[in-house]
């Protein structure tokens, strides 16, 4: 390929229809590959054999051990697929199989798994194309998963392998390229390409794509990671997608955890797969009628409903930010409050005007969700690529989210600061939730200029936090840096250990559980969401549980026993999509017309059966939507005794900050007087004379108390309806019944943690219960 | 430039629901006579009479394709590249009048390309070729849907 043809500012067109003509992104560079791919040099090679899919499976794992450029196929067995189903499943079990307990995020032996699953590249429904990878957080030292949209794990199962696992750490800067084309894995060293994503996954989607054309830049798929996954523990993966309108390479993001934080420890500088062609029949359904039918019957709903529902298609995610600060949700200041009177400054309605309207814009191929907004012809005003011209992915809501927890109330920054998370490999999440942090800090004089090395980083201030970025990405060596790239937990110890503030006030601000970073939604007042966030498995994102919409905003789980038991339900529920490989949102971003009139609304049950006729329809035999919860719960609960495993699946590793249950500080308590005096009338019982005469920080001690009781109570009686012990542990009991009674290391590991427990008297309830209040079960050993 | 579009009109009071024009267009479609959803065009009873049911060439499919694998040629007329296709049918779940159709079976949407196969196949005369300009047919209808203050 001459690099005349990629001389873009050449090319650079108007497009579009009806909409006005725009100057494509990513437009003004030139690239010199015949440069770039000088200086790869082929380290390993492997030859496969080229076989088609089989109802939905390509019944091999890719295996690249990169210290010693080791290229392996692994059969997958009838036994892993039953009980482990895909996607995540398989990433945890060849976790579980291959690495040990005390595995740490940068040790080599950590593996990083990019998965697909059973459901995976069907074209004919929406939201099909998810990669479900596993991998060692650096933030939390569990395994988290974290899903993104793009072409790659689609394009990696039509290549030959549901699953790539990645072990080792390479010696230099390499790629993993996987030619579906021809049957070849190679390990390439690639030390001249950019690094950072925007510019690094367009340079390889030219370099790869089998021909100059749109098309075949479209059966190209690179996952990357940026400056920034080095230098910090924010790390995400950025998987591409070649979007022939726009003539630009996207990106969807794994963006929780630090994948790429691991991504760039290995010296991975990209994964790159290609294929070359596929069609509906690609994944081999049994029954195409049945998968095309129930496909077109819910895309009908989307063109019908979506307009009057959530705007998908539109605005993408980012419909959510005017209901949450509607609903008092959206998090502000470091999720100090839920609303604020600049707001709509950041609503839907003014990204809307941004992104570019008209363009099919699904993050995988059928997707008419196609929520995967894009911002053309943006122009940089800050950093190395300071007044270059771009497309912006995104944002989402929770980017917006994080613009708010920062108190940037405006469109430009936050496009800014998305964009430049995006390149440099941070996510937009863990960043915004620690700048809040750290910004609240500086508020409070804990922070200052000085301890932050010369950044001001007060609340609103948008030049500083891009500031911030660029000194991560640029790999800044000052102390502040270092520590506040590393995330709030780290910035907690750091500040306690420095003794610059009360630690009761530090550990409180902090928002994480188990190390990670809370998502962008204030659960103060909603309970089940308080459980959602600090019982996930990986830590608190909302994927797993997002039940703040149900609880907050319609109403569909009102009491106690309504929350417990969605804490059962909606995580099992949600894991399946990781485990088949499918996104989210076209479950219940779009809601039939008489969704509201079902038994189950929340659950939105036509859609649930929509899931079990397409899986039943590729698979070929037939699946009710209760073997969908079944195949969920069984990885929900291996996951679980995997974070048991490497110590911290307990009651401990599952509490809350109280920023995320409540006010911590008096202005937080005055903000919300009114509702807060109520309660303690009401729930707590006090009367109109004591609360008067009692002090703020009284009321909010009080306030807190009755917190967590409800929180703990609620814990009970979710550990006892998931059949695990009261200090949180999946008993062997639970996993028999299963299916696992025949792996007997994880039985036997999971016995010895309730010994552990029994012996430390942690197997009781957390909760107190007093006469006439109802324990979860009267069997005081009701695991054994 | 594409200023006209050649597309299928049809006499509703003519109609006596022979069919003949599905048998005819399932030959060029798929090379049977079966018609039904083996046709692009579809003639439907209604109110006592007939209805017809087929692609006006408005174009709003190009939009929604991930491929584009539909693109509207120098005669006007909107096709299906099943080379580039890769059979999501969102084509045919988004099309506004049901004019982009699937067959039973099969991986990839078909739609009319207005051959007048159908046209000399009516004995009646209830169906005609007729030739209008783009911008009374061509929709650019979704961009205009959603939020806007």
């Amino acid at each position: 390929m001459s690099e005349e043809c990629l001389n873009h500012a050449e090319t650079a067109r108007t497009i579009g229809r009806g909409n006005g003509p725009f100057i494509t992104g990513n437009t003004e560079r030139t690239h010199d590959i015949d440069r770039l791919r000088s200086g790869h040099k082929v380290l390993a090679e492997y030859t496969f054999e080229r076989r088609p899919v089989k109802r939905g499976y390509a019944g091999r794992i890719l295996y690249v051990n990169l210290t010693d450029l080791e290229i392996r196929e692994i059969p997958l067995t009838s036994d892993v697929k039953e009980k482990f189903t895909g996607g995540k499943g398989f990433g945890l079990k060849m976790t579980w199989d291959l690495m040990g307990p005390d595995t740490r995020w940068n040790d080599p032996e950590n593996i990083l798994a990019l998965n697909s699953g059973p459901l995976n590249g069907t074209t004919q429904y929406s939201g099909m194309g998810k990669c479900l990878s596993t991998t060692v957080s650096p933030s939390t030292n569990i395994i988290c998963d974290s899903n993104a949209g793009g072409y790659f794990a689609p394009y990696l199962k039509f290549s030959g392998f549901d699953s790539l696992i990645l072990q080792g750490k390479a010696r230099e800067d390499i790629l993993v390229f996987i030619d579906g084309t021809a049957g070849k894995v190679t390990i390439e060293t690639a030390p001249y390409e950019e690094t950072n994503s925007h510019l690094l996954s367009e340079q390889l989607t030219y370099m790869y794509a089998a021909e100059d054309s749109e098309s075949a830049r479209q059966k190209v798929a690179v996952v990357s990671a940026g400056k920034g996954s080095e230098n910090s523990y924010w790390g995400i993966l950025n998987i591409s997608f070649y979007d022939p309108r726009r003539r630009v390479t996207r990106m969807k993001q794994h963006g929780r955890g630090g994948l790429g934080t691991v991504f760039r420890d290995k010296k991975l500088k990209a994964l790159v797969a290609r294929i070359e062609g596929f069609n509906g029949m690609t994944n081999d359904p049994q029954d195409i009628d049945r998968i095309t039918e129930t496909g077109i019957k819910h895309n009908r709903e989307i063109r019908d409903l979506d307009m009057h529902e959530n705007n998908m298609r539109t605005v993408g995610t980012g419909n959510l930010v005017e209901i949450m600060d509607a609903y008092d949700l959206l998090p502000t200041e470091n999720y100090r409050f839920g609303s604020f009177p600049k707001a709509s400054r950041i609503y839907s309605t003014r990204f809307y005007k941004r992104f570019t309207q008209g363009i099919p814009d699904g993050c995988w191929y059928g997707c008419n969700i196609a929520c995967s907004k894009a911002v053309d012809g943006f122009v940089l005003r800050t950093g190395p690529y300071k007044g270059e011209r771009v497309t912006v992915d995104g944002p989402e809501y929770e980017t917006i989210g994080g613009g708010a927890n920062m108190s940037v109330w405006d469109v430009d920054w936050i496009l800014e600061f998305n964009f430049y998370c995006d390149t440099y490999g941070l996510d937009t999440i863990s960043t915004a939730t620690a700048i809040a942090f750290y910004m609240e800090m500086y508020e409070y004089g804990i922070l200052n200029k000085e301890r932050c090395d010369g950044l001001e980083l007060c609340f609103g201030n948008a030049e500083a936090v891009l500031e911030f970025l660029h000194r991560i990405a640029s790999g800044d060596r000052s102390e502040f840096i270092q520590v506040a790239s590393k995330g709030v937990r780290r910035m907690k110890d750091h500040l306690i250990a420095k003794g610059w503030g009360d630690p009761d006030l530090i550990e409180n601000c902090g928002m994480e559980v188990k190390g990670l970073e809370y998502s962008e939604y204030v659960c103060k007042e909603s309970l089940a969401q308080q459980g959602g966030y600090a019982l996930a498995s990986k830590g608190p994102q909302h994927d797993e549980a997002w039940l703040i919409f149900m609880d907050m905003v319609n109403n569909q789980i009102p009491t106690f026993k309504d929350k417990a038991e969605a804490l059962h339900y909606f995580p099992i529920w949600r894991t399946w999509f990781a485990i088949v490989g499918l996104c989210k949102l076209p479950w219940n971003d779009i809601v039939p017309a008489d969704n509201a009139s079902t038994d189950e609304p929340a659950k939105i049950p036509e859609h649930v059966r929509n899931y079990a006729e397409i899986m039943s329809g590729i698979l070929g035999r037939e699946i009710t939507p209760q073997d969908l919860m079944d195949q969920s719960e069984r990885v929900y609960n291996w996951q679980r005794a995997m974070n048991v495993w490497m110590g911290k699946g307990r009651r401990k590793d599952d509490i809350p900050p109280y920023r995320s249950m409540g006010p911590v500080t008096e202005m937080e308590y005055l903000s919300r007087k009114e509702r807060y005096d109520n309660q303690l009338k009401e729930l707590v019982g006090i009367s109109p004379e004591e609360l008067s005469s009692m002090s703020i920080a009284d009321r909010i001690r009080v306030l807190r108390e009755h917190r967590y009781e409800e929180y703990n109570k609620l814990v009970d009686a979710v550990y006892y309806r998931r059949g695990w012990t009261p200090n949180g542990v999946p008993s062997p009991k639970k996993m028999r019944e299963l299916g696992f009674s025949d792996e007997k290391e994880m039985l036997e590991m999971l016995q010895k943690a309730i010994d552990d427990d029994d012996a430390a008297g942690l197997n009781v309830w957390g909760g107190s219960y007093g006469e006439g209040d109802e324990i979860p079960c009267d069997d005081p050993r009701y695991w054994e | 430039m594409v200023e006209t579009v050649k597309i299928i009109r049809f006499h509703a009071e003519k109609c006596r629901g022979h069919y003949d024009c599905e048998k005819a267009c399932s030959q060029v479609q798929f090379g049977d006579d079966t018609g039904g959803d083996h046709s692009a065009i579809r003639i439907v009873k209604s109110n006592g009479g007939f209805s017809m049911v087929n692609c006006d060439q408005c174009g709003l499919c190009i939009d929604v394709c991930p491929v584009q694998a539909l693109k509207r040629l120098p005669s006007g007329v909107v096709t299906v590249n099943k080379e580039l296709c890769i059979g999501c049918m969102s084509c045919v779940a988004f099309c506004p009048v049901d004019g982009m159709r699937r067959a039973k079976g099969m991986v990839y949407p078909h739609k009319c390309i207005s051959c007048g196969a159908c046209v000399r196949a009516c004995p009646e005369g209830a169906l005609e070729l007729v030739e209008v300009p783009i911008s009374e047919v061509e929709r650019v209808v979704y961009y205009h849907q959603g939020v806007c203050d």
